[in-house]
């Protein structure tokens, strides 16, 4: 299949949605077909038999097109060719992400988790309604009809789909439809169910928001500032007019930028560089890196602001004291950006009844929604959002300001709005325009008794919250403590006596956001190069060593300790090839548990090669298995290249990094295979778009230690003198 | 300036700036959108396209050095028989996730295999290095150009 996402298919789909038979569920939560006017569907079939899923979570590689109607076509019982699916409309009240509270949203690595009962019971619903419209017209007993590949079959009788959806478009959805045993299960767990998006994303089709051209369109770049929260004082576009494209110019209305209007995208580019803006940076940011890292080191040697788990410190520092060693290690974690394949883009237009319409990967779309309303002072109601496939995201496309949309929406509003405008980020404006993974500092030490037994663990964390000042923040911060600021460490569940968490939160010199895996970004190494550590302290294997304090019939230390176990097997611990050597760290992150082996050839001092990882995921029933084991591949890689050799710096409040050269992607040479292991399991699925991220870079440090006894806290790892093949 | 060329087996003339990227020729004045803006200084190769046969970044080939060439895009791809093989190996082993470097890791792996029809895992790494992809899909990269060089061979 292609996907057409072009502004005719859309209407065109739009309008078809009156005549078929759509099923979904109503805000109250109980089942609902068409002729409820509360109805919004999950599942819609038209009278020609075609199976439409509504995908109300955005893609942007991470797989819930192929999931989300995976669960509709297993229900429905049609293959995966007899289905297709288009994004759902923005509305929060019917496809609210029921894990993130009263918004629809993608992230947390949420989307199969909150969606696999909701989607398998529009889909089993469906399959009823069509079952009892079969019946009805056959004069059967509904008890003896199946659906099974598209048709409806039982008693001697046969046909598709087609035939029934006027019939089951007129009847009540069942209050509670049957769902489908997981013996009978023939796409949930298959691993040869392919992607959807597979075809269109190799043959250039795939339309994502950069690849839109409205009739009349004008691409619009903005000119920012080179320090956060600099202003526009004015500008001088005579330059700009002599290029040819160019149509104008026009100080945004919150005086952050200036917009660049033109007739295409390389003549927006080279207009916005003639531009010459005079910018009043008086209240603009004028801070480097340095200064942000020696406030987070200083922090770390200061009382903690915040007693994250109101343990006794004085207990914790008895512990210590009283210990046979203590292991210690300050870690540091450098801004990071997202950087995501497709620069960000959005764009907005007018419609004839007086809305907005706005094409965009929103990861969020509930926060730029309300974002338009506000700005165009318009109802809800009025504003829609087409949903775009997304070139990647790691985080970057949802802010809570909404930054990127309200740009172009601010750049439309200076315009007559006549014609669509197109924002278009450079990859420069990516890198360079805040909106990283904070800095991030932590201090740990463990103290051991005379065997080498963890008696005491006082960990100090310091860095800057990213939900204080967001409208996360009311949810996600609790007696002043960012949860993702300490998550994967404070909350482990590693049984550790004596263990004493703080925080203390350090300034934002740039806007905080989160980025794959969030606080576990840095958690994670910091827990599992500790266990290392204190491990090789105590003369214990790294994996006995862990298994120490996974101990009990806790469901999270089951877990935890199954994925290590399975990884350490499948990977062959403990025998390496010759010249090899590995290491291992195991997480828990959005309710998933990882483990991961990394072997590396070379040491320390001549160079690293990384030829083999091997990893072990436990998140609960594995809905797609090539789509998760993707997700662990990808998401390694992302843990591993960043923090290979990866950091933003800023000098002055001004970015140092212009373009990948100087931020430079895990490439195809860093990294040899990756050999993926799912614990089979009948639990609820949980994330996968994230969990494989925590745990790699500790893998590799650990290997590294391993191999030359060098143990690396400020990251990157090649910042410490470490090259890699 | 008009600028004669042959895009996709077609010949077109089109209306471009001195110093325009070709990248921006195709998208935006052809509008072929398969080929993909990325990083617009050749450090990602998600422009790439191929010019006289070879793999070029699009992003840093200028119109006015294209007259008379010959351009083929991802577009093209199916029509060719390395290019089908490519396609049909990606879509066997799922290698996409957000499948924006895509089009220009394709266009690569056609043109290793035009000059190599059985590269090693070195040869791939070596020749494939330019092409990043955030997602990480390396290690299925990999296998797809091997997978297509069993599907050219047999």
């Amino acid at each position: 299949m292609t996907l057409d996402t072009s502004r005719r298919a859309f209407l065109a789909g739009a309008a078809a949605v009156g005549t078929a038979l759509v099923v979904g569920i109503r805000p109250d939560g109980a089942l609902a077909a068409n002729a409820d006017t509360m109805l919004n569907p999950f599942v819609r079939i038209t009278p020609d038999g075609q199976v439409t899923a509504i995908v109300k979570h955005f893609e942007m590689g991470q797989g819930p097109v192929t999931g989300l109607t995976t669960l509709i076509a297993e229900e429905l019982g049609l293959t995966m060719d007899q289905i297709d699916y288009d994004f759902a409309p923005s509305n929060p009240e019917v496809y609210a992400n029921m894990l993130l509270g009263p918004i629809q949203g993608t992230g947390g690595s949420t989307a199969m988790a909150n969606a696999y009962a909701q989607y398998r019971q529009a889909g089993a619903a469906a399959r009823e309604m069509l079952i009892a419209a079969a019946a009805e017209t056959w004069g059967v007993d509904a008890g003896t009809l199946k659906i099974e590949d598209g048709m409806v079959t039982g008693a001697g009788n046969s046909a598709p789909l087609a035939a029934f959806v006027a019939k089951a478009a007129t009847l009540d959805a069942p209050a509670v439809p049957r769902l489908k045993d997981p013996s009978e299960f023939r796409l949930i767990g298959n691993a040869d169910v392919r992607r959807l998006d597979s075809a269109a994303k190799g043959n250039g089709t795939a339309m994502y928001g950069m690849d839109l051209h409205l009739p009349d369109q004008m691409v619009t770049m903005i000119a920012r500032p080179e320090q956060q929260r600099a202003t526009v004082v004015s500008f001088d576009d005579s330059a700009a007019r002599e290029i040819k494209g160019f149509i104008s110019a026009a100080t945004l209305p919150n005086h952050t930028g200036v917009a660049v209007f033109a007739e295409h995208t390389w003549a927006a580019m080279r207009a916005r560089d003639a531009l010459d803006v005079t910018w009043d940076t008086s209240s603009a940011e004028t801070r480097s890196s340095d200064e942000i890292e020696a406030e987070i080191r200083a922090a770390l040697e200061a009382e903690p602001a915040y007693n994250v788990n109101k343990t006794d410190a004085a207990a914790t520092q008895a512990a210590l004291d009283g210990a046979a060693q203590v292991v210690e290690e300050t870690f540091y974690f450098p801004l990071l950006a997202h950087a995501p394949m497709e620069p960000l883009n959005c764009t907005i237009e007018a419609t004839a009844d007086g809305g907005i319409l706005m094409h965009d990967a929103a990861q969020i779309p509930t926060l730029p929604h309300s974002a338009m309303a506000q700005i165009f002072d318009l109802p809800m109601e009025k504003i829609q959002i087409k949903t775009m496939l997304a070139g990647g995201s790691f985080g970057r496309r949802a802010t809570p300001e909404a930054d990127y949309q309200v740009e172009a929406a601010l750049a439309f509003a200076t315009t007559d709005r006549t014609r669509p405008v197109k924002l278009v980020w450079s990859r420069e404006d990516d890198l360079r325009s805040g909106y990283f993974r904070p800095a991030f500092g932590h201090k740990v030490r463990v103290g051991l008794d005379e065997a080498g037994n963890i008696v005491g663990w006082d960990h100090r964390i310091a860095g800057q919250s990213i939900m204080k000042g967001t409208p996360f923040e009311q949810f996600l911060v609790h007696d002043g403590v960012d949860h993702s600021s300490v998550e994967g460490a404070s909350d482990t569940p590693y049984q550790i006596p004596g263990a004493h968490f703080g925080l203390t939160d350090t300034e934002k010199a740039t806007s905080t956001l989160w980025w794959r895996s969030v606080g576990h970004t840095h958690t994670a190494y910091v827990m599992e190069t500790m266990m290392d550590k204190a491990a090789k302290a105590a003369g214990v294997d790294p994996v006995d060593y862990r298994l120490q304090y996974l101990t009990g019939d806790g469901v999270d230390q089951q877990r935890k300790a199954g994925v290590l176990r399975l990884a350490a097997e499948k990977a062959g611990w403990g025998n390496a090839p010759a010249g090899h050597t590995q290491g291992i760290a195991v997480h828990k992150s959005f309710a998933s548990y990882v483990a991961e082996v990394v072997e590396i050839s070379g040491n320390a001092e001549d160079g690293v090669k990384i030829e083999k990882v091997t990893c072990a995921v436990d998140c609960g029933l594995a809905v797609n298995p090539d789509v998760i084991k993707a997700q662990m591949e990808g998401g390694i890689g992302y843990g591993i290249g960043h923090n290979m050799r990866d950091k933003i710096t800023l000098t002055g409040g001004v970015v140092d990094q212009f373009n990948f050269p100087d931020y430079e992607p895990l490439r195809i040479s860093d990294i040899g295979a990756i050999d993926v292991h799912i614990v089979p399991s009948a639990e609820p699925p949980t994330g996968v778009g994230e969990p494989g991220t925590p745990p790699a870079a500790a893998a590799l440090a650990n290997a590294i230690a391993a191999a030359s006894d060098v143990r690396i806290g400020a990251l990157p790892l090649a910042d410490n003198g470490i090259s890699f093949a | 300036m008009a600028i004669s060329l042959k895009l996709n087996g077609k010949d077109q003339t089109v209306e471009a700036e001195p110093g325009t990227p070709l990248l921006w020729v195709i998208r935006d004045e052809l509008k072929m959108t398969g080929t993909k803006f990325g990083c617009g200084v050749a450090s990602c190769g998600a422009c790439t396209v191929h010019l006289n046969g070879q793999p070029v970044r699009s992003c840093q080939t200028y119109i006015e050095d294209v007259e008379g060439a010959e351009i083929t895009t991802i577009e093209a791809m199916e029509d060719t028989k390395i290019g089908g093989a490519v396609q049909q190996a990606w879509v066997e082993l799922d290698v996409v996730q957000c499948g924006y470097c895509q089009s220009g890791q394709i266009m690569s792996a056609v043109g290793l295999l035009s000059e190599n029809p059985k590269p090693t895992a070195q040869e791939i790494d070596d020749y494939m290095w330019g092409n990043a992809c955030r997602c990480a899909t390396y290690q299925r990269i990999r296998a797809g150009i091997q997978r297509a060089a069993d599907i050219l061979e047999a």
